[in-house]
């Protein structure tokens, strides 16, 4: 009987942030679709109602359905009969409640059968799976790939492959191979053109595929014969229905077990081009794996909230020297941290689909018609921060949720060691999240152009002018301290002029930036809501450190000192 | 072929998080300390009804129910999971009714509707656990019953056949359509609700609730009949007054005690056929078994 929407206040919260106005607006533009669908909303509020009811349903499929089912599907996992996966029991039966609620296809438009909600709803939803079982919403977040279908596909392909999804059928993004992992542009998969009839074939291997076995796959192939780098790359849909890949074999995986990762073999297997040759990893890629690593951060958001929810709970419970543990300082400071933690994340987690809402629903409007040069120049500038934020908030939060895994499972000490608690397999389930979609170094690789460019300190300059009460203004303070010191430890380190030296210290400076982004975002937040104030103050406390201590490594080494960390 | 299903549906406090207020000084259910809810195995009985609507194309479902103005809530959440309409029976003169008499008064409405297959409804609701309204539903229409169902394996050709439920095991039966089938919670769950049908219909009111003028949207149904809940007066349905509400109701509350189950001896018996026939033959004599 547990509803994980309601039974977490900070999910509304986080829902009713005052730039939804301006998202809903822009993404039912202006409510046109209400007079042709029965389930578009009036206004703004009949949206908001419509987000916080249908979140409601997702909550309660989770408590009652997913959560519960977690542990045995860990347990049985998938496994393939005839070459085909078939899921472990339990995931069908929440695959099958998430289909009959019609929670497929959330942000596809309705003219594809979709919600068509904003991202900001859709990561909620996932944030809310990943908590019930951090491994099956990675088959429910595929549907990701169909935003990508959304936006590069044309309009007979959107027609045959969208509805299917918001009906329903199960995604998979087919881009790792053996050797093209972190490194894409050495996909080898051969698309071949048959002239006779028209078709692309694929054949070769794809490894290390999620879901590798859905209804509707995305596949990265080389299209252009003798090239070698990603310009000669193409994306192509591959249909099941064809029953021309074989799934050779399962990987015997350390967490998210249940969630099937496949070798697939393409045996002359027909696949549609999508959108212009050579742009598959560009531009397509780029786009998708942008989506995934926004729905990375929910997944490793829920698992912040389900490793800090087992430990507080375990901490009030367990008593030792006559008083529950909770009451020890180690204790109460580790749980107390990881709140922080937890908080810091989803505000950033939000924070990044806003901007990812606003830039891609005025994309998608630019297809109907013209932008306003406002709207044009309004896009670009949050397109230029969701790219500095996205990775970001997936290198970051992924980080924290394998900390919070990590502290919560030590609250439980021995117990903890068992497989008697959930918190084994939350452990087991985290440390996924800083590898795929681009391990946290890839991340910051990404991450370091908004330090070079000054794309963080941007930002922080906009957070620092909004208003704030009286009583709010020492954080604030403690802040314009922080981001003194980061602008000059990052001078510091661009002064060098040495492309290797920036990377040595790449990850300091884009934590440095996060810990005063999350500071300022959690402070934001404590001006609409009171009950904010403790994890800011936290989070401050800790960020502060930190960044003093990296300042202090930045500040106390120079370009020779490289050489010790060669020398291996 | 398309079945007409009619889905018996109840609200009720929810009686499984009672805490310690849940009941008045005087013995009565205190209502407002309990959130009000669907009651559980009537969604099971919907969940059959919609599994009929799946499996018959052209099939519709109707919810009724009787109660006071927010018992609307239950038609929505009939909605919601992909019931078609909704008929609220309510009215003061239907207040205080037993099983009798609330039978009575939904048997009148069922007249109304008129052109059923099948009554599906729950084995019984948790508040009072009588398991009476349905059969007594049955009696009154002159409908063959079929209680303790767990499945429907068809409803064709004028027959239908029912997989029950018993304490030793399973029976599948066949009776004639029309008919009432109840309804066990060992039965599949109900469906979860579906996001499409929930923003469909979350405007759909009853005439008093479109009246209340905090309400919003309430200028929808002119354009959108499906949004308008059927609301039932007693006035809008053929009814003797004799056998409504308190009057019709020969159940008399006395008193009400709380009981508290506990063990007052405990008796150790070995393990031979002697002690053990004595044993059976004890238990069958007081009524434990048999």
């Amino acid at each position: 009987m547990a509803n994980f929407f309601t039974d977490n206040p900070d999910l509304k919260f986080h829902l009713s942030h005052p730039l939804m106005e301006k998202i809903v607006a822009l993404k039912e533009r202006n409510f046109a679709d209400k007079d042709k669908f029965d389930y578009a909303p009036m206004d703004f509020e009949d949206a908001m109602d419509s987000y916080e009811k249908v979140l409601e349903i997702v909550g309660e499929i989770c408590g009652d359905i997913v959560a519960p089912n977690a542990e045995s599907v860990d347990q049985e996992g998938p496994k393939i009969v005839n070459n085909e996966v078939i899921y472990a029991k339990g995931t069908q039966e929440n695959l099958d409640a998430l289909v009959n609620a019609g929670l497929m296809g959330i942000t596809l438009p309705r003219k594809y059968e979709g919600l068509n909600f904003p991202i900001v709803p859709y990561i909620m939803a996932a944030d809310i799976v990943s908590r019930a079982d951090a491994g099956f919403v990675n088959i429910w977040g595929l549907q990701d790939c169909a935003e990508t279908i959304n936006e590069f596909a044309d309009e007979e392909q959107k027609a045959k492959y969208l509805p299917r999804i918001s009906n329903g059928e199960t995604a998979a993004m087919d881009l790792t191979e053996p050797d093209a992992g972190s490194d894409l542009q050495a996909v080898q998969l051969k698309a071949t053109f048959n002239e006779d009839d028209g078709k692309w074939y694929l054949n070769g291997v794809k490894r290390f595929i999620t879901n590798g076995d859905g209804h509707v796959s995305l596949v990265l192939a080389r299209s252009e014969d003798g090239t070698q780098d990603g310009r000669g790359l193409s994306m192509f849909i591959y249909d099941r229905n064809e029953k021309a890949v074989i799934v050779r074999r399962l990987e015997n995986k350390m967490g998210i077990k249940g969630s099937p990762t496949c070798e697939l073999v393409f045996k002359n297997a027909p696949a549609e081009l999508v959108g212009s040759r050579k742009m598959g990893l560009i531009k397509y890629v780029m786009a998708l794996m942008n989506g995934a690593r926004l729905g990375i951060g929910a997944q490793s958001i829920g698992v912040c909230e389900a490793a800090y929810r087992e430990g507080l709970n375990y901490a009030k419970e367990r008593k030792q020297f006559g008083k529950s543990i909770i009451e020890f300082p180690a204790v109460y400071e580790m749980l107390s941290t990881m709140k922080a933690k937890l908080d810091a994340s989803r505000t950033l987690l939000y924070e990044t689909s806003r901007m990812v809402d606003i830039y891609k629903t005025y994309m998608h409007i630019s297809d109907e018609r013209k932008l306003e040069p406002s709207e044009r120049k309004e896009m670009k500038r949050y397109q230029k921060m969701a790219d500095f934020f996205t990775p970001l908030l997936k290198g970051m939060t992924s980080e924290y949720s394998n900390q919070l895994a990590y502290d919560s499972l030590q609250i439980h000490g021995g117990s903890g060691f068992m497989k008697d608690y959930p918190i084994e397999r939350i452990y087991r389930d985290a440390r996924i999240t800083s590898i795929y979609e681009g391990t946290t170094q890839l991340q910051v690789v990404a991450a370091i152009r908004g330090v070079t460019t000054g794309g963080y300190v941007d930002r922080i300059r906009e957070y620092e002018a909004m208003e704030l009460k009286p009583e709010l203004h020492g954080y604030r303070r403690t802040l314009i301290g922080m981001t003194e010191e980061y602008i000059h430890a990052a001078k510091t380190v661009i002064d060098v002029k040495d492309n290797e030296y920036i990377d040595f210290h790449a990850r300091r400076l884009v934590e440095m930036a996060g810990h005063i982004v999350m500071g300022y975002l959690l402070l934001l937040d404590t001006q609409r809501e009171e009950s904010f104030k403790t994890s800011t103050e936290i989070y401050i406390n800790m960020g502060k450190a930190e960044n003093y201590a990296r300042a202090e490594f930045i500040h106390s080494f120079s370009l020779d000192d490289l050489g010790a960390y060669k020398h291996i | 072929m398309g079945l007409k299903i009619i889905v018996l549906a109840k609200q009720v406090p929810d009686t499984r998080n009672v805490g310690k207020d849940a009941m008045k000084a005087d013995g009565t259910v205190n209502r407002a300390a309990l959130s009000a809810i669907f009651n559980p195995e009537d969604l099971n009985a919907l969940e059959q009804a919609l599994r009929l609507k799946d499996r018959y194309k052209g099939s519709e479902v109707t919810i009724l129910t009787m109660g006071p103005g927010r018992a609307a809530d239950i038609i929505r959440e009939g909605l919601y999971r992909g019931a078609d309409k909704g008929y609220l029976l309510t009215d003061r003169a239907f207040a205080g009714s037993d099983t009798l008499a609330t039978s009575y008064a939904i048997s009148c409405a069922i007249k109304k509707i008129k052109s059923f297959d099948i009554i599906v409804a729950g084995r019984q609701a948790i508040d009072g656990d009588t398991a009476q309204v349905g059969p007594q539903v049955a009696e009154k229409l002159n409908l063959p019953q079929i209680t303790y169902a767990e499945h429907v394996n068809f409803a064709e050709n004028g027959k239908i056949s029912v997989l029950r439920r018993l304490e030793r095991g399973v029976e599948t039966v066949e009776a004639p359509l029309p008919c009432v089938i109840t309804v066990n919670a060992s039965a599949p769950d109900c469906r979860p609700r579906n996001a499409k049908n929930l923003m469909k219909y979350k405007h759909a009111k009853t005439v008093t609730e479109t009246q209340d003028q905090s309400e919003d949207y309430i200028d929808l149904t002119t354009d959108r009949p499906y949004l308008q809940i059927e609301e039932w007066s007693v006035n809008d349905i053929e009814t003797d007054a004799k056998w409504l509400g308190l009057t019709g109701s020969p159940t008399k509350v006395k008193k009400i005690e709380n009981v508290v189950f506990q063990a007052k001896e405990s008796k150790r018996i070995s393990n031979n056929e002697d002690e053990l026939e004595e044993l059976i033959v004890e238990l069958i004599e007081n009524h434990t078994i048999g």
